[in-house]
């Protein structure tokens, strides 16, 4: 390291100390993670449209900032929920990508033994509590692992990821309500990426901002117009997880971001031509952005190379994992739906 | 043992397993308002954050019982009306049935949906259901479905202590039945255990729910005439224990299966269907079913008693069998 970055870098920690926010380790972590969730993705998506990964693929890119700064405002052992586009939240989280590329692969190494795949890359020991796939239904398990984590006594907050498309499903406003009245320690992270499949949240929400839907349930809310920022996310995200964890109730959370893929990859053909509003968007990509800015606060491209030889690495790591792991056996469908195994009374096992 | 009601077997079993684990809580509409009875004292002893009133929230709470237990906490959602977990089904389905198998075993959901099948009492259709057939069609779901106050609390606190989702199917038209129950703690009985509730050899009723003791009086009618009639009780319809069924039927060559339910795709049908598949040989005479016609149970009284499975229709069905 050269004494001028040294330099730079004592000076840029200390300013941020002084703006209780993040330190330059902490840009540089962000950085590391929201190129790992960049990576990951683009090379799961090249290797599905070879034929390699099963399925379907619904991608986060164009997200990761709002992904890795909520991610980081909480602590190793919070809960965090996830849904269908939710690559990005492990990995936001920290999680091993081995696992979770073999999951992919549909291999018996993957983090759900091959039984979830992309729609459900959920690794429990970092806190998630799942990625389901239905929209919506994971805001009221978020409620209830508040609850749970309040019941026995273990202050932890848990961090609900949804999209605009959620905002418009009954189990949003019943968990709101639910969350609201029993004053639970849960953060609702609305990602707002413009897009539910083919309907744009300009057609289908009834507020010009998701935000806003937290006053008829007496709840606080934030609202984040630049979620390709990963620091102002994180800032309002931090609020809310405090403001949870010193037992002042919910959040609702709504980070404006978009989404750069097609609802899932490789469908075929395109559902919506999002025109010029992709092109102002591609623009504006978070990864770029954080790689700029702190390249403009140190001065130097050292350290951010070499998280990204180190990025290159591990994704290189993560595709041989998995694809030199075995497919789960016939036998292994009967595991799981029971904590005794099903009969097999077909012998197909 | 004391002889109690079922309702009161429920409280019974509530008491005892929130008094014995502090992961137990209790949730569900108008608990503290002690509606059905099975509430009685649970408020004074244990306070209103472990039995713990909700919202008309029931896809929320419901959901929220999924999340609880995630983390370590043992729910009993007490669902009132069978028929309100049809505004739940996407959590009963998509979250507690499947998330154990969709992330490989790397959580477990223990908790008990609790439903009363609050029939026979003209209601309308809305309020009538005997829905337990569907979730035999969903891998992932216990279903325990008593049929008498001593299984009642035996398979309920069971249920309670199991690490799989467990729902129970109880039937209102048991509710004032009364019977011998044992008090404290050792009362379990294991799920996916069928009783014989009475031994017989010449034919077989297979019979769940409130069809059980209507079975038990069709025997002694038949009894009369000197016919010798078994009674089984699957007790819990998942797991079901087939081997008791297919002994039994291998034994009689006769079977008259009882089921409350609608007849389409009814446990009765899957029951016969696994008779037919295993006990075939066995087989005097052809498999009947006793059960609710596939229309809805109407309000008028006089229409839902004759649809619904009663003892002449369980006695006329076995002497057909044995003519």
């Amino acid at each position: 390291m050269s004494l001028f970055m040294h330099i730079a870098q004592i000076y840029f920690r200390n300013r941020m100390v002084d703006m209780e926010n993040l330190t330059l380790e902490q840009y540089y972590e962000g950085y590391l993670r929201m190129l790992r969730i960049r990576k990951f993705e683009t090379r799961a998506e090249e290797n599905h449209s070879k034929g390699e990964i099963p399925g379907a693929l619904h991608t986060s890119l164009g997200q990761e900032a709002e992904v890795v700064g909520a991610c980081m405002a909480l602590k190793d052992d919070d809960y965090m929920v996830g849904n269908h586009r939710s690559h990005g939240h492990p990995i936001g989280k920290n999680a091993d990508m081995k696992p979770l590329m073999a999951e992919l692969y549909a291999r018996k190494t993957g983090i759900c033994g091959g039984k979830g795949g992309s729609m459900h890359l959920s690794d429990f020991s970092i806190g998630s509590l799942g990625e389901t796939s239905i929209v919506g239904s994971g805001l009221p398990v978020a409620v209830g692992a508040a609850l749970g984590s309040n019941m026995l006594g273990e202050g932890r907050v848990t961090l609900c990821f949804f999209g605009d498309g959620a905002s418009n499903e009954g189990a949003f406003h019943e968990a709101l309500n639910l969350a609201a009245i029993w004053n639970l320690p849960v953060v609702f992270l609305c990602e707002n990426n413009g897009w539910a499949v083919s309907m744009p949240a300009s057609k289908a929400v009834s507020v010009e901002n998701i935000a806003d839907r937290a006053a008829a349930y007496s709840m606080r809310s934030e609202l984040v117009t630049d979620g390709q920022d990963f620091e102002s996310v994180y800032i309002a995200t931090k609020r809310a997880v405090d403001t949870a964890r010193a037992g002042e109730g919910p959040t609702l959370v709504e980070v404006k971001t978009y989404r750069f893929a097609e609802h899932a990859v490789n469908m075929g053909r395109m559902l919506v031509d999002r025109g010029e509003e992709l092109e102002e968007w591609l623009k504006r990509d978070p990864v770029e952005i954080l790689r700029i800015k702190i390249n403009e606060m140190v001065g130097d491209e050292t350290r951010l190379k070499e998280i990204e030889e180190q990025v290159e690495r591990e994704i290189e790591d993560a595709l041989e994992f998995a694809k030199q792991s075995d497919f789960p056996d016939v036998a292994d469908a009967f595991d799981d739906v029971y904590s005794e195994r099903v009969s097999d009374f077909y012998g197909l096992s | 043992m004391a002889r109690i009601s079922f309702i009161e077997s429920i409280r019974q079993a509530q008491y005892e397993e929130l008094a014995r684990d502090p992961k137990v809580f209790l949730m569900g509409e108008d608990l503290v308002a002690n509606v059905f009875g099975t509430t009685t004292g649970l408020i004074e002893e244990f306070g209103t954050d472990r039995v713990r009133d909700t919202p008309l929230s029931e896809n929320g709470f419901v959901g929220a019982a999924a999340g609880a237990s995630m983390v370590g906490a043992r729910p009993i959602v007490d669902l009132t009306i069978t028929s309100f977990v049809y505004v739940a089904m996407d959590q009963v389905c998509s979250i507690i049935a499947k998330s154990k198998y969709i992330y490989g075993g790397q959580v477990k959901l223990p908790l008990v949906l609790r439903m009363c099948m609050f029939y026979g009492n003209s209601n309308a259709a809305q309020h009538s259901d005997r829905n337990y057939p569907m979730f035999m069609g969903m891998p992932g779901l216990k279903i325990i479905i008593p049929s008498n106050p001593y299984d009642m609390k035996g398979l309920l606190k069971t249920a309670i202590r199991d690490d799989d989702p467990v729902m129970s199917f109880e039937d209102g038209t048991l509710w004032s039945q009364k019977g011998e129950v044992p008090e404290g703690e050792d009362h379990l009985i294991p799920l996916g255990l069928a009783d014989i509730k009475r031994e017989g050899t010449d034919a077989t009723v297979v019979a769940v729910a409130g069809g059980v003791p209507l079975a038990l009086k069709a025997a002694e009618e038949l009894s009369k005439d000197g016919f010798s009639i078994e009674v089984v009780d699957p007790r819990t319809l998942v797991p079901l224990d087939r081997d008791t069924i297919i002994r039994s039927v291998s034994k009689t060559g006769r079977v008259v299966v009882v089921d409350p339910a609608h007849q389409s795709c009814s446990a009765a049908s899957e029951i016969s269907a696994i008779i037919a598949e295993e006990a075939f040989e066995s087989l005097k005479a052809p498999i009947l079913r006793v059960t609710t016609p596939d229309t809805h149970l109407p309000f008028f009284p006089n229409g839902e008693k004759a649809l619904l499975p009663s003892k002449h229709r369980i006695v006329s069905a076995l002497k057909r069998l044995l003519n």
